[in-house]
């Protein structure tokens, strides 16, 4: 069967994401799950402006109070990078270098749990240092739940990657197998999407006031 | 199925092509990030810098976001290649829908 | 395949059913499940013509009342219309393109047991502390003072299954785009196909909203988050906006669907090709493109300001002109046709002034003044079970009997089947039409009893009588099918006679692979064109080879499952003194992420039918 086929330099296509019908159909029934995922998000972005600052009391933390840049900083370059290192690692898809795919992968897992990590940590002190939590306003509400869905996608992206990792790890490339790394970098950059807006509409907006 | 590349006869050469291809399109990646890097580092710096007001920093910073995910979509996940039509379609629809949802919640929720 | 003629144990059987990847098969659990809930959906709806049928009735309490209206509505909109819709989607729509499969058979089965669960789940509440009781809208500010738990089985159960919907969605619009046959351009796809099209992208885009609606009521509810809680600065008025925004194109994607099989029907038993097929693609579009703009329409008097309404008003009307476009298509495709009134035709053609009355009122109810004489009264009762079930589940029952040869392979009686119309039509318009003036004349909606001597007696006591008239109707409709199972008359790939589409080029029921050699498609109508040209069949556009067949599997169960065991953790860990929630809550999403794990890591190639086995199939005649 073709799906299982052994593959050299010479033989392995030039798109291997779309070569078999059941990756034509993967491939775009991720990118309208990606259509649906907008909205979904969209939705979480809008009830986060509706919900922003409104807190039951004036004593309590606003969004200019909370955020930092140097935190937001790093994350939002952290996450940018692993963008990157997950382009590196089609590239090396392309050119048919398992091994370098699966290390470029690897890097961008690292940054991402680097990145889960420094938001463990911000919603940590949050918590702890302005009493900003899930249930102490509408506002904490919102922002905790836009974030955290968004928190939740990348430890997601975590699992997949990691778990493509492993279950290929021995059997390198082949038309079965490439479709599934493409699809869940098509995920991952799709994070880096959303954090692009978050990082502009509930941070740097926040700290404008 | 189809290989949707330009066949010379000659596997030596057809790779090497391919490979010429690949590091050329890995250039404009590198590149594509070095642009929204850049954006990033003027968007903190507009929000950063003491003398823009919010009514300036706002739109702006937002702007420098729209641009920045284009360059995501259309070459980090390379929707400026052939093929991506029917995804291009679906994605903007939610982004239309998306963006309806938002300017109702921003217009018609506190009164 | 020579294991597929055997006869199998009912062990066997059911164990087919729960591993099934196969659409036909799947529309079929869709059809028995959404059936099941339809009728519980009807007794529910004769529990309140009941307790409505005299002034100051006690037959339910009010607080029962309250749950019966809520899950009247919930049950019949989610567990009975999507799915019931769903099911012929399922059966049809890759018949209809020429496709083997749908493009993804594994999710398939996922969506539908994800339905399912949800389904059960809701009902459960009956059992386990009282249902639901914030009517179907579960508005925020209601349902967040509800005790017990019935509105967190609104929330969990719905939850779960609107993701099946989602991915059924998916599934559609992939298959639709990436698998139809040789020559089968969109512009020759039958109109049913079309609207599965439409309606599935509108499912894509509207199911998010409800989505982040209901966790946002999840996490109220049952994590301590502040949402719709003005006290703390929240908003009950977001909850009705994510409602509607996924509430009103909901009400599209089961009319769209409906439109369609009324297009194929009219078609169909007018002899003639749909009248402005290209006419009714683009109003199918325009439609669901429209439907995204309209939502605030169902929030008028919530204070949005004239300008907001004035918007949403205009949008909500235009919707009138892509629907008049449709309704004056179905009327030009029968004048001049050799027109067959069969069951399905004669639903097809009540539907026509049955659903036009319900536009009417809904143009009524669109102008945004005269809705605050309307609102909450009713009138909007009548109206939305005059598009409903003048449209959908017209439709729907007109489908049961056009489809019935093709999913089982038997024809149901006609003549009980015009029985079932009959009383059906009757008892339709007994029971809504007076409601209308219920409404004018000052009666509430999800009132759940009234005086005497305020002028809605007489009327009341009619509704309720044409109520049972559907009831009757319904129970003829079971008796029907019940004797024609029994019966099992075999009947041939074409019975009605005058297929024009290619799901009635193969056999009734179609082996499981579809098409032993994908069909070649020429035009619009294709094996119409065929037939017209004196051919038997389609041309096939591929010789005979081995066929890919996707495997069977036990996972879609086992991950919906673990959804549903995390519902009754999440569910009860915020009551007092309960230690077992969250662990429950741990393990259930633990079962699905596994079973996605399992599913992940498995590699799953499917198998292959090979061409001597198919060869073989011709010879014996196919059997299912």
């Amino acid at each position: 069967m073709q799906a299982e086929e052994k593959f050299t330099n010479e033989t392995w296509p030039a798109s291997p994401e779309k070569q078999t019908l059941e990756a034509k159909n993967k491939f775009l029934g991720f990118w309208f799950f990606l259509g649906g995922e907008t909205v979904l998000f969209a939705s979480l972005f809008a009830t986060y402006l509706a919900l922003k600052d409104k807190v039951p009391n004036s004593e309590m933390s606003l969004a200019k109070d909370l955020f930092e840049m140097p935190l937001v900083f790093a994350m939002t370059m952290i996450l940018l990078t692993s963008s990157l290192t997950s382009v590196y690692a089609m590239y090396h898809m392309k050119n048919f270098n398992f091994g370098k795919m699966q290390l470029w992968i690897a890097i961008t897992v690292l940054l991402g749990l680097v990145f889960l990590g420094l938001e463990i940590y911000e919603f940590n002190h949050y918590v702890h240092e302005f009493g900003h939590t899930f249930t102490s306003s509408a506002f904490g509400s919102a922002f905790y739940t836009l974030v955290g869905f968004h928190g939740a996608h990348v430890a997601f992206g975590l699992m997949w990657f990691i778990a493509l990792m492993i279950r290929n790890g021995k059997r390198g490339l082949n038309l079965y197998n490439a479709p599934k790394y493409y699809v869940a970098s098509l995920y991952w950059h799709f994070i880096d999407v959303v954090w692009v807006f978050i990082f502009t509409v509930v941070y740097l907006m926040g700290m404008v006031g | 199925m189809t290989n949707e590349q330009l066949n010379s006869g000659n596997p030596k050469v057809d790779i090497e092509y391919r490979r010429k291809k690949n590091a050329e399109e890995m250039r404009y990646q590198i590149i594509t990030f070095a642009l929204m890097i850049f954006l990033t580092l003027v968007a903190f710096v507009a929000v950063g810098y003491e003398g823009f007001s919010a009514s300036f920093a706002v739109p702006f910073i937002l702007v420098l976001a729209f641009v920045q995910v284009a360059f995501q979509l259309y070459y980090f996940m390379h929707m400026s290649h052939k093929g991506h039509e029917a995804p291009a379609l679906f994605l903007y629809s939610g982004v239309f829908v998306g963006f309806i949802t938002v300017l109702a919640f921003m217009t018609v929720i506190w009164w | 395949m020579s294991t597929l003629a055997q006869k199998k144990g009912f062990g066997a059987t059911i164990w087919d059913y729960l591993t099934t990847v196969d659409h036909k098969k799947i529309a079929i659990l869709y059809l028995i499940a959404g059936g099941f809930f339809f009728l519980v959906g009807g007794l529910e709806a004769m529990f309140i013509r009941v307790q409505l049928a005299v002034p100051n009735n006690d037959f339910v309490s009010a607080g029962l009342y309250n749950e019966i209206l809520t899950m009247h509505g919930t049950t019949m909109i989610f567990l009975a219309a999507m799915p019931l819709v769903f099911a012929f989607m399922n059966a049809i729509m890759p018949l209809q393109i020429g496709a083997r499969d749908v493009a993804f058979p594994f999710l398939n089965s996922l969506g539908f047991w994800l339905f399912f669960f949800g389904g059960v789940f809701l009902n459960l509440s009956w059992f386990l502390g009282g249902a639901p009781d914030a009517g179907w809208t579960s508005y925020a500010s209601l349902s967040l003072a509800s005790e017990g738990h019935g509105i967190d089985f609104y929330v969990l159960g719905l939850q779960i299954s609107g993701a099946g919907t989602l991915i059924g969605g998916i599934n559609f619009l992939v298959t639709i785009i990436n698998m139809r046959a040789p020559g089968m351009t969109y512009m020759r796809m039958p109109m049913f196909t079309w609207a599965t099209f439409v309606t599935s992208a509108l499912i894509l885009f509207a199911f998010p909203p409800l989505t982040i609606g209901l966790f946002l009521m999840l996490f109220d509810r049952m994590f301590g988050a502040n949402f719709f809680d003005p006290t703390m600065g929240g908003n009950t008025i977001i909850w009705e906006h994510f409602f509607w925004i996924f509430g009103h194109p909901e009400v599209y994607i089961l009319i769209l669907p409906a439109f369609g099989i009324f297009s194929e029907i009219f078609a169909i038993f007018s002899r003639k090709r749909l009248f402005g097929y290209s006419s009714m693609v683009f109003a199918t579009v325009l439609i669901g493109f429209l439907g995204f703009m309209v939502w605030a329409h169902h929030m008028f008097t919530t204070g949005m300001g004239p300008i907001a309404n004035a918007i949403f008003a205009v949008a909500t009307m235009a919707i009138a002109v892509p629907t008049g476009i449709k309704i004056f298509n179905w009327l030009f495709t029968m004048w001049g046709g050799s027109i067959q009134f069969t069951t399905p035709m004669m639903y097809a053609v009540a539907f026509i002034p049955s659903f036009t009355m319900g536009g009417v009122t809904g143009v009524m109810l669109a102008s945004a003044a005269q809705d605050y004489q309307y609102h909450d009264s009713y009138f909007v009762v009548a109206h939305f079970h005059y598009v409903i079930v003048g449209g959908v589940v017209f439709a729907l029952l007109a489908g049961t009997h056009l489809y019935w040869p093709k999913m089982f392979g038997t024809m149901l009686n006609e003549k009980m089947g015009k029985w079932t119309f009959w009383l059906f039509l009757i008892g339709f318009h007994l029971t809504f039409f007076i409601q209308h003036f219920l409404g004018l004349w000052g009666m509430p909606r999800r009132i759940f009893t009234f005086n005497e001597g305020q002028g809605l007696d007489a009327a009341n006591a009619v509704s309720t009588v044409g109520a049972f008239f559907m009831a009757v109707s319904t129970i003829i409709l079971l008796i029907n099918i019940i004797m024609t199972s029994i019966k099992n008359e075999k009947v041939g790939s074409d019975p009605w006679g005058d297929g024009r589409t290619l799901e009635w080029a193969i056999p009734s029921p179609p082996p499981f692979y579809n098409f032993k050699q994908l069909p070649l498609v020429r035009g619009l109508d294709a094996l119409w064109i065929e037939k017209m040209e004196g051919k038997k069949g389609m041309t096939p556009a591929e010789p005979l080879g081995d066929i890919h067949m996707p495997n069977n599997s036990i996972i879609p169960f086992v991950m919906s499952s673990g959804l549903f065991v995390a519902a009754f953790g999440a569910m009860y860990h915020a009551d007092e003194g309960n230690t077992w929630g969250i662990p429950v809550l741990i393990i259930g999403l633990l079962i699905t992420l596994g079973s996605m794990l399992v599913r992940s890591v498995k590699d799953d190639h499917g198998y292959h039918i090979h061409k001597e086995e198919l060869v073989d199939d011709d010879d014996k005649g196919v059997k299912a």
